[in-house]
């Protein structure tokens, strides 16, 4: 009997607690929602928008509806991410290993890199390429071509565009090219399984992914030609470029401030994971006789990932969220289309701001799931 | 590579190849710095592209010849050990050394030798380097908003007051120990509210009022950090224990809670306490935005706390939990007198680290509307007065950000480093 109260009686207040706390709200926004004379309901995302968006991955103009203007926030949000992702990785990796360099420059070089840009807030960082940094660019018809073909100018980035013919073939091949080094990788590795036979998977595998794209050039009617960003007068003072893609200062500030301050963590635990692996499985590996690109191949990597990984993931998932911060310097993400300007207009803040957040919370189970799933399928298996 | 070996010294030889491939690295290093420094090029007889190269082709054999195993010559080992073990980590030495040497007299030049910081408009600045003139005539705002003036001593006394009460545990009697839990967590708190509210607020003892949309500058992001690290803290204990009670509903109840909170940017955490709290308030109950802001960061901060707990409390071995049990001690018992005391002291250093992130978070609040530091830098850029200095400003607030959150994270590596070696 005193078992079951101590069981039940806490659980029973948590939950009326709970309810509580949630009625109440409700009450309140019921009867400030009533007097104010706002209703609540969705029915506004099928609504026109009649706002602009500067910077959007899809069609879109005033005329769209205000779901569609959330997808563009959520592709420019996503967009943002993935780019930076790509770019923290790399940063990161190189970072991670240089810190672990027996050479002493590298190593500490590396070691201010971490500490400098992980101590500044982000925010801050952000505002700095934006306002400061970028805005020291020349302006359009002043500015010198990197590579020849790309300008990087006060008003954003321009580079050539691709013109695509049978786009589609390409990207068959392309396809047929990945499902044929995967079959190799398959069949490599069964021979070596059972024969002990080596076959050079690699070489082979860039092959494959260089001469089938290539044939499609030769053989499937595929073109690729280059649109040159090309310097217009709009009048007498103000010039810009036309032709290519443009991408606008906001995302470049952004990838720039994102990128560099993820790395940080990234390259903390990279270096992390790779001081994970006991020195007793380098040495083991090189006892019986690898070659020390094999030992780091074979032995080192494999287990180091299992240590890397999931932080990282966790890193990328924080990157996602604080790409957020676009909001502050105006480059259109979620937070920014949708939350901003969607709200002001609509005033629907109930129901914007919660769409907004379960979106954001939808990316991170989301990710976290995958992650468990993947940490479970790696975890060492003890006997 | 066999033809190279006339530059790979012996033991019989290291000594002159030594003082010659000192002597290439010299060269080439005296070649980079009359370049960025002198502006002048020593090497313009060379054709076009390898003028640039030169000083590393002439580093890379000076390094290449002096690198030997072992020569006996302590020196020269240490530097062969160091930063010249092959090819390739000389090549990136000297890059390093030479991106270091480039970059060096612009940036000091800048900052230092061309800045100005005399005067106190816009005019006095004309050379070409930073205006921190800007700064000097700025600070007052950085630091303290738009607080009036001559009110500045009550924000310097109320954090100067809250700094000295939270030393009180390193000055108190053996005998008052015991309730030192109690006062960091509960009276602490309290008498910091009292303080900054009588002080920093006013509105009695003759002290003018000073509404919190004048609060702002530095000493707000330190107000913010403060009150939602000592609330937070208390609040993630509850969910930590909740995760891991073995009453389901509780236990579902607290992971929804972290999980709602981590999954979400702070950004929206804070739209949501502007725009959409207020509608869920009582009708005429008015709610300073501060006040909105800080309880919002501190249920956000909270879901992280208790996650750093909950580590805390995973890591202390099973048989902690049941010597307790088996001393008879209840649920409440058994944490307050035997888990949480050890568990609390594990997590410090990572209670530091989300104590830094929340100060790195705290800017954040200029986007609804509340002027911390870069809230007033954004201010004072778009001061018709004093326009085109955003790169000053920037440059100054990262600087202070970057001592105060440097010195947060070296002081929680000492914590840690301290905490593992008791254990």
């Amino acid at each position: 009997m005193n078992n079951i109260i101590k069981r039940y009686i806490p659980q029973i207040l948590a939950i009326l607690f709970v309810v509580l706390i949630f009625g109440f709200l409700t009450l309140n926004a019921q009867t400030n929602m009533d007097n104010r004379g706002i209703d609540f309901g969705f029915g506004f995302l099928s609504q026109e928008s009649s706002f602009d968006v500067q910077f959007s991955l899809i069609e879109y103009s005033g005329s769209d509806s205000y779901a569609r203007a959330f997808l563009v926030g959520l592709l420019n949000t996503l967009l943002v991410s993935v780019i930076s992702i790509i770019f923290c990785t790399i940063l990161g990796v190189i970072i991670g290993v240089a810190r672990l360099s027996s050479n002493y420059l590298i190593k500490n070089s590396a070691a201010w890199y971490v500490e400098f840009f992980r101590n500044i807030p982000l925010l801050l960082q952000i505002f700095f390429w934006y306002y400061a940094a970028l805005r020291a660019l020349p302006m359009p018809e002043k500015a010198d071509a990197w590579f020849g073909v790309t300008y990087m100018t006060v008003k954003g980035y321009y580079i050539p565009s691709m013109v695509w013919e049978n786009l589609n073939i390409f990207l068959y091949c392309g396809l047929a090219a990945i499902i044929a080094i995967i079959v190799l990788r398959n069949y490599a590795s069964k021979l070596r399984d059972t024969q002990g036979k080596q076959i050079p998977v690699l070489l082979y595998s860039v092959a494959l992914l260089i001469v089938l794209p290539l044939l499609s050039f030769l053989f499937g009617g595929v073109t690729l030609e280059f649109e040159i960003p090309e310097l217009k007068k709009l009048s007498k003072i103000s010039y810009i470029y036309e032709g290519g893609i443009s991408l606008p200062p906001e995302l470049i500030a952004l990838v720039l401030a994102l990128s560099l301050y993820t790395s940080t963590f990234v390259a903390e635990c990279v270096r992390a994971g790779i001081e994970g692996v006991s020195k007793g499985q380098k040495e083991a590996a090189a006892s019986v006789g690898l070659t020390p690109n094999q030992v780091l191949k074979l032995v080192i990597m494999p287990q180091a990932l299992r240590i890397i990984i999931p932080p990282t993931t966790n890193q990328y998932l924080n990157l996602t969220k604080n790409s957020s911060l676009a909001a502050a310097i105006a480059y259109p993400d979620l937070v920014l289309v949708f939350a901003g300007t969607a709200l002001m207009q609509t005033g629907k803040a109930i129901e914007i701001v919660s769409i907004t957040m379960l979106t954001y919370l939808t990316i991170s189970l989301t990710i976290a799931a995958i992650m468990n799933w993947y940490n479970k399928k790696i975890e060492i298996k003890e006997k | 590579m066999q033809t190279l070996n006339f530059l790979k010294p012996n033991r019989d030889n290291i000594k002159n190849y030594s003082i010659i491939g000192s002597f290439l690295v010299l060269v080439s290093l005296i070649d980079v710095i009359s370049n960025a420094f002198l502006k002048v090029n020593l090497t313009s007889f060379l054709p076009g592209s390898l003028t640039s190269l030169f000083p590393l082709i002439i580093g890379l054999i000076g390094l290449n010849m002096m690198r030997i195993d072992y020569s006996g010559n302590k020196k020269l080992d240490l530097l062969n050990k160091n930063i010249n073990t092959n090819n390739f980590n000389a090549l990136l030495t000297l890059v390093i050394l030479f991106s270091i040497i480039k970059a060096l007299p612009q940036s000091l030049s800048w900052m230092i030798f061309d800045a100005t910081i005399s005067g106190d408009s816009k005019d006095a600045c004309t050379g070409t380097g930073a205006c921190w003139t800007y700064i000097k005539v700025w600070f007052r705002r950085f630091m303290y908003g738009m607080y009036p003036n001559e009110f500045h001593w009550r924000i310097n006394t109320a954090f100067i007051l809250v700094i000295a009460l939270g030393f009180v545990g390193y000055f108190m009697k053996e005998n008052l120990k015991k309730y030192l839990a109690l006062y960091y967590v509960i009276i602490y708190p309290v008498i910091a509210y009292l303080v900054i509210y009588y002080l920093i607020s006013g509105g009695s003892f003759g002290l003018q009022w000073v509404e919190t949309g004048a609060w702002g500058g530095l000493s707000l992001t330190f107000i913010v950090s403060f009150f939602c690290l000592i609330f937070c803290f208390p609040l993630g204990m509850i969910f930590a224990l909740g995760r891991r009670s073995s009453l389901p509903v509780i236990k579902y109840i607290s992971i929804c809670y972290i999980e709602f909170w981590r999954g979400v940017p702070l950004i929206t955490v804070l739209f949501m306490s502007s725009v959409m709290f207020p509608m869920f308030l009582p009708e005429d109950f008015f709610m300073d935005k501060l006040v909105r802001v800080i309880i919002a960061i501190t249920l956000f901060e909270a879901a992280y706390c208790a996650e750093v707990i909950r580590g805390g409390l995973q890591s202390l071995p099973r048989g902690q939990y049941d010597a307790a049990k088996s001393l008879g001690m209840g649920y409440w018992k058994m944490h307050i007198f035997v888990i949480l005391p050890q568990a609390l002291k594990l997590v410090i250093p990572g209670i530091a680290n989300t104590f830094l992130a929340l100060v790195k978070d705290t800017p954040l609040i200029f986007v609804v509307g509340l002027a911390e530091l870069a809230g007033m830098l954004a201010l004072a850029k778009t001061n018709p007065k004093w326009l085109g200095f955003a790169m000053e400003g920037y440059i100054f607030a990262s600087i202070v950000f970057w001592i105060i959150c440097y010195a947060m994270s070296k002081y929680s590596y000492n914590l840690e480093a301290k905490y593992k070696t008791e254990r």
